[in-house]
């Protein structure tokens, strides 16, 4: 949790200090991520039916320079209990110890570090995903575009349920073990 | 209507008798499911249950679609002499349960669009979404699909009624000829 914090605070940090190099360096994004113009949520399959749920309250920083694309940082911390799949009752459910056990812990995080550029707008993010108390790194494939004023970073990647001990056994055969994490995130570009 | 040669018939096809049972059969099967499952707590069970549900609507529409063209392209045998306004009852009663055989799951169907889960029947094929994902209509198309499907159990009642005083009250052929697996 502290660790948490602190890495925010940090994100912040670099977030100020990005912006005041911006002025140097030209187009960039940084800067706290435009939550209603972002989305995370998920892709999971029930009974071979896809179904996508979005987390409601995320939020996080982002620094990001074209010209170094290897220094880009993100930080992403998501609410677990804004999960919604549309039903009260499966909300409720997916909250409990043996799904997020969001009472334990309530965020999960992604932390990306350095951006690999593939061309025509495209990388590939290095980063660790941390849910319920264990972590991953991930190599993250990633759109960037400009839109509207905004920098919006998009794209999607497969994680494992079974890997972060998310859904006990008797859900095994229902709910498919690969999830598609589904991400848009916006922000605000440099000026 | 009427479009094949008039050959006088007297009993239905095995095509019309199958599909009439078949269409029967999944009927009860899927209505007790819609009883059951809406009630159980979140578990693999409610989803199982929940999908088994859809499968079976999506099979009736297929099969009620095939007995409609069936029905526009197969004359069935006339209805026994009786009262004309038992003649008009009962068509109306045919008539009803066409349209509620279909809407009904097109109900359900379109429920379960705007609810963001789409149906895949029998797990394999995924059928399109018949509106986007919207709560509110979600509510509605529920509300919609159960009374629909009340009122079909009503009027199935009445069909049920009208085949079994044909049999017992005037003892005539119309029950034992949607019974009878014919040569046509």
């Amino acid at each position: 949790m502290r660790r948490r914090i602190r890495g925010r605070h940090a994100g912040r940090l670099a977030a100020l200090l990005t912006l005041a190099a911006a002025a140097a360096w030209g187009a960039l994004a940084a800067g706290a991520i435009d939550a209603p113009r972002s989305a995370v949520g998920v892709e999971f399959r029930q009974m071979n039916v896809p179904v996508e749920a979005p987390f409601r309250r995320f939020g996080g920083s982002v620094q990001f320079d074209p010209g170094q694309p290897a220094q880009a940082r993100a930080h992403v911390e998501i609410d677990m209990s804004s999960f919604d799949v549309g039903d009260d009752d499966y909300n409720s459910e997916v909250l409990k110890p043996e799904w997020f056990d969001s009472a334990h812990f309530p965020k999960a995080t992604f932390d990306a570090s350095g951006l690999k550029p593939l061309g025509a707008g495209k990388y590939e993010a290095a980063g660790t995903l941390s849910i319920k108390g264990k972590s991953q790194n991930l190599k993250v494939p990633v759109t960037l575009e400009q839109r509207n004023g905004a920098t919006v970073f998009s794209g999607s990647v497969p994680i494992s349920r079974s890997y972060f001990n998310i859904g006990s056994t008797e859900w095994k055969d229902t709910v498919a073990d690969q999830v598609l994490v589904k991400f848009r995130i916006a922000v605000a570009a440099g000026h | 209507m009427q479009a094949t040669p008039a050959t006088a018939a007297t009993s239905y096809t095995r095509t019309a008798v199958a599909l009439h049972w078949a269409v029967a059969a999944l009927i009860f099967g899927g209505f007790a499911l819609g009883l059951v499952f809406p009630d159980l707590p979140a578990s693999p069970q409610k989803l199982k249950l929940a999908s088994y549900h859809k499968w079976i609507g999506i099979t009736v529409l297929g099969l009620a679609a095939m007995r409609s063209a069936w029905r526009l392209t197969h004359r069935p045998p006339p209805l026994p002499p009786m009262p004309a306004w038992q003649m008009a009852l009962a068509k109306l009663t045919h008539g009803l349960l066409y349209v509620l055989i279909i809407l009904v799951p097109l109900l359900g169907w379109m429920f379960s669009s705007a609810a963001g889960v789409p149906v895949v029947w029998l797990g394999l094929v995924k059928l399109p979404n018949l509106v986007g994902k919207d709560k509110l209509l979600a509510g509605l198309l529920d509300d919609w699909h159960m009374a629909f499907a009340w009122t079909l159990l009503y009027v199935f009642l009445l069909h049920l009624a009208g085949a079994l005083k044909h049999h017992f009250i005037d003892r005539d052929d119309t029950l034992r000829r949607m019974l009878r697996w014919s040569s046509r």
